[in-house]
C-alpha cells in the first residue's frame, strides 16, 4: 500500500496543508465543536484496530487490538455523537422577543 | 473485497472529512457537515472489515459494541459545562489506540520473526512515543478540569531538567528501537518512560493554560493516528491523522496568540505560580462593594449593555441564569450583546457552547476584534467571572506578566459592573487594576447567584 515512503510523506504534507487551509476558516464560535469533531476523525485509528483484532489466530496483537477498538470506538461515537449535541444547540433558531 | 478498492473507500472518506470540516465554517451548515464524516468513517470502517485479512467477526464485533455503548453514554450524559473534561478525555482515548495499534503492529513483526525495514520501525516508535504522551497527558488535563487534582502548577526544584532528560531518555529508546526492532524490552521502556513524560509534562501546566494544552493535545492525537497510519502502510489513517494535527496546531496557535504568549513559555513556564507567591505581599487594598439593587438601577438609564463571560460563569453553571438576564432586558429595550475572548475559559470556544446551551444566538457572541471598538459605546460592560482577559494592566502596564496580551477594553464602557467571589486574583496570580476604578461596581458573590438577583432586581424596578 504505502511501501515507498516518499509516496506516504507527499500525503501526509498535502493533508496537513488541506487541513490548515479548511480549519483556519472555522470561526472561533465554532472551535469546541471543531476539537471534539476532529477527535472523532482522529478515531480513524479505528481501521488499524479492526485490522490488529480480527487476525485469525489470537495472539497478543489480537488482544492489543481489542482494547484498540474500544477506545477508538468511544473516540469515534463520542465524539460524532457529542459533537453533533452541540451544533444541534448553535442551529437552533433565534427566540422571538 | 481487493486492497485497490479498499484504497478508494479509504480516499472517499478522507473526502468526506475535508468536506465535512469545510462545513465547520459557518454554523448553519456545521452540523451537516459533522454527519458527512461520520459517514465517512463508517465507509472507512466497512472497507476495513471486507479485507480480506480480517477474518475474527466475534472479537471485532465485541469491541464496536463495547465502545460504542461507552461513548453513547458519555456523549449523552456529559453536561455541557464539562465539555473541556469530555475532549481532553477523547483526545487521550485516541492516542491510547494509536500506540496499541503500533504496539501490535511490532509483536506481528516479532512474532512472525521478521523485522520492519525502512520508515516502518520509526514510524511504529513515533506512534507509541506520541501515543502514550497524549495518553496519559490527557489523563492529568482531565484530573485537573474535572478538579480530582488541583489547577495549579505542580513544580519542584530542578524540574526542567528531569523533564529534559526524560525526553532524551525516550528519544535514546526510539534509536534503539529503530536500529533493532526485535529489541522488546527497549520498546515496553519506550511505552513507559513516554507515558511518565505524558504526565511530567503536563502537571507544569495551570488550570488557565488549558485551552492551549487541550488544543496540542488534540493535534498530537491526529499526529500519533499518522505515525501509526506510516507504521501499517494505510493512507486513510495518514490523511486523517495529519487534518487532525493541523487542526490542533492551528488551534494551539490561536490559543497562544490570544494570551501574547509562545508555546514555548506556555508549556514550561509554570505560569501563574511564581507570581501568585508574590501577589499576597502587597497592601491589601479594599473597595466599595455594590449590591444588584445599585446595579438595577445603572441598567435602567442603560441601553447598549455588553456582557463578558469567563470561566466563572462555567464554573458557577450560571449561562442560563445569565441569558435570563440578559433576555429581561432586551425586553426593556436595551441592547445586549455577549463578548467571547478566544481565551475565555478552558477550552477553545467554551463560551459559545454554553450560552449557545442557554439558547443565546450566535448573533450576540461577538468576537474580541469586533466587540472592542464597541464597549466605548456601551453604558455597561458586565463581567461575569472573568478577570485576566479584562484585566487593562495588559494594556498599561510594560512589567505586568500578562503586559501585551490582547484583552476585552471594558474599562471603556461608561460602567463596569464585576461580579466575582471575592478581590483574589485570576488563574495567572495578577492583581486586576480594573477592580479599583471608579467607574467599576464590584458585585461579590456567586456568578448564578448574582444573575438570579440582578435580574429579579431590574424587575422591581418596573
Amino acid at each position: 500500500m504505502l511501501e515507498d515512503p516518499a509516496v506516504a510523506l507527499t500525503i501526509f504534507v498535502l493533508a496537513l496543508f488541506v487541513g490548515i487551509e479548511v480549519i483556519s476558516k472555522v470561526p472561533p464560535l465554532l472551535h469546541t465543536p471543531l476539537m471534539s469533531g476532529s477527535n472523532a476523525i482522529s478515531g480513524i485509528t479505528i481501521v488499524g484496530a479492526i485490522l490488529a483484532a480480527g487476525a485469525e489466530h489470537r495472539t497478543l496483537a489480537t488482544w492489543l487490538g481489542l482494547v484498540a477498538i474500544i477506545v477508538a470506538t468511544i473516540n469515534v461515537v463520542g465524539g460524532f455523537m457529542v459533537t453533533n449535541r452541540m451544533l444541534e444547540m448553535f442551529e437552533k433558531k433565534p427566540k422571538k422577543s | 473485497m481487493s486492497g485497490t478498492i479498499v484504497q478508494l473507500a479509504y480516499l472517499l472518506a478522507a473526502v468526506l472529512f475535508i468536506m465535512g470540516m469545510s462545513r465547520l465554517s459557518s454554523a448553519k451548515t456545521a452540523r451537516s457537515g459533522n454527519s458527512m464524516a461520520a459517514v465517512g468513517m463508517l465507509i472507512a470502517i466497512v472497507a476495513t472489515l471486507l479485507k480480506a485479512d480480517v477474518v475474527d467477526y466475534v472479537t471485532v464485533a465485541a469491541g464496536v459494541v463495547i465502545g460504542s455503548a461507552l461513548g453513547a453514554v458519555l456523549a449523552t450524559r456529559i453536561e455541557m459545562t464539562a465539555m473541556p473534561q469530555m475532549v481532553a478525555l477523547l483526545n487521550g482515548f485516541g492516542g491510547l489506540a494509536s500506540a496499541l495499534v503500533a504496539s501490535a503492529e511490532l509483536y506481528n513483526y516479532f512474532r512472525a520473526g521478521e523485522t520492519p525495514t525502512g520508515i516502518v520501525p520509526i514510524a511504529i516508535v513515533l506512534g507509541a512515543l506520541i501515543g502514550a504522551i497524549t495518553f496519559t497527558g490527557s489523563l492529568v488535563a482531565f484530573a485537573k478540569l474535572q478538579e480530582l487534582m488541583s489547577g495549579s502548577p505542580i513544580t519542584y526544584p530542578g524540574q526542567q531538567v528531569v523533564n529534559a532528560l526524560t525526553g532524551v531518555g525516550a528519544l535514546a529508546l526510539c534509536g534503539m528501537i529503530v536500529a533493532d526492532p526485535g529489541n522488546m524490552q527497549a520498546y515496553i521502556g519506550l511505552l513507559a518512560i513516554a507515558s511518565i513524560l505524558g504526565v511530567t509534562l503536563v502537571i507544569p501546566i495551570g488550570g488557565a493554560d488549558m485551552p492551549v494544552v487541550i488544543s496540542l493535545l488534540n493535534s498530537y492525537s491526529g499526529l500519533a493516528a499518522c505515525a501509526t497510519g506510516f507504521a501499517i502502510g494505510n493512507s486513510g489513517l495518514v490523511i486523517s491523522g495529519s487534518l487532525v494535527g493541523a487542526s490542533g496546531i492551528i488551534l494551539t496557535k490561536i490559543m497562544c496568540d490570544a494570551m501574547n504568549r509562545s508555546l514555548a513559555n506556555v508549556l514550561f513556564s509554570a505560569f501563574g505560580q511564581a507570581v501568585a507567591s508574590t501577589a499576597g505581599s502587597g497592601e491589601k487594598k479594599t473597595v466599595p462593594r455594590y449590591t444588584p439593587d445599585d446595579a438595577a438601577i445603572v441598567f435602567n438609564s442603560a441601553s447598549n449593555v455588553i456582557i463578558v463571560p469567563g470561566y466563572g460563569m462555567a464554573v458557577a453553571q450560571a449561562q442560563h441564569a445569565i441569558t435570563e438576564l440578559a433576555e429581561l432586558l432586551e425586553s426593556k429595550g436595551i441592547k445586549v450583546q455577549f463578548a467571547i475572548h478566544p481565551v475565555a475559559g478552558r477550552m477553545p470556544g467554551h463560551m459559545n457552547v454554553l450560552l449557545a446551551e442557554a439558547n443565546v444566538p450566535y448573533e450576540k457572541l461577538v468576537e474580541m476584534d469586533d466587540i472592542n471598538p464597541q464597549f466605548a459605546e456601551a453604558d455597561v460592560a458586565l463581567v461575569l467571572g472573568a478577570n485576566d482577559v479584562v484585566n487593562p494592566d495588559a494594556r498599561n502596564a510594560p512589567d505586568s506578566p500578562i503586559y501585551g496580551m490582547p484583552i476585552l477594553d471594558v474599562d471603556y464602557a461608561g460602567h463596569v459592573m464585576v461580579i466575582k467571589r471575592s478581590l483574589s486574583p485570576g488563574f495567572a496570580g495578577i492583581d486586576n487594576p480594573l477592580f479599583y476604578n471608579d467607574n467599576t461596581m464590584m458585585i461579590f458573590g456567586d456568578a448564578k447567584g448574582i444573575s438570579l438577583a440582578l435580574a429579579e432586581a431590574v424587575k422591581a424596578l418596573d
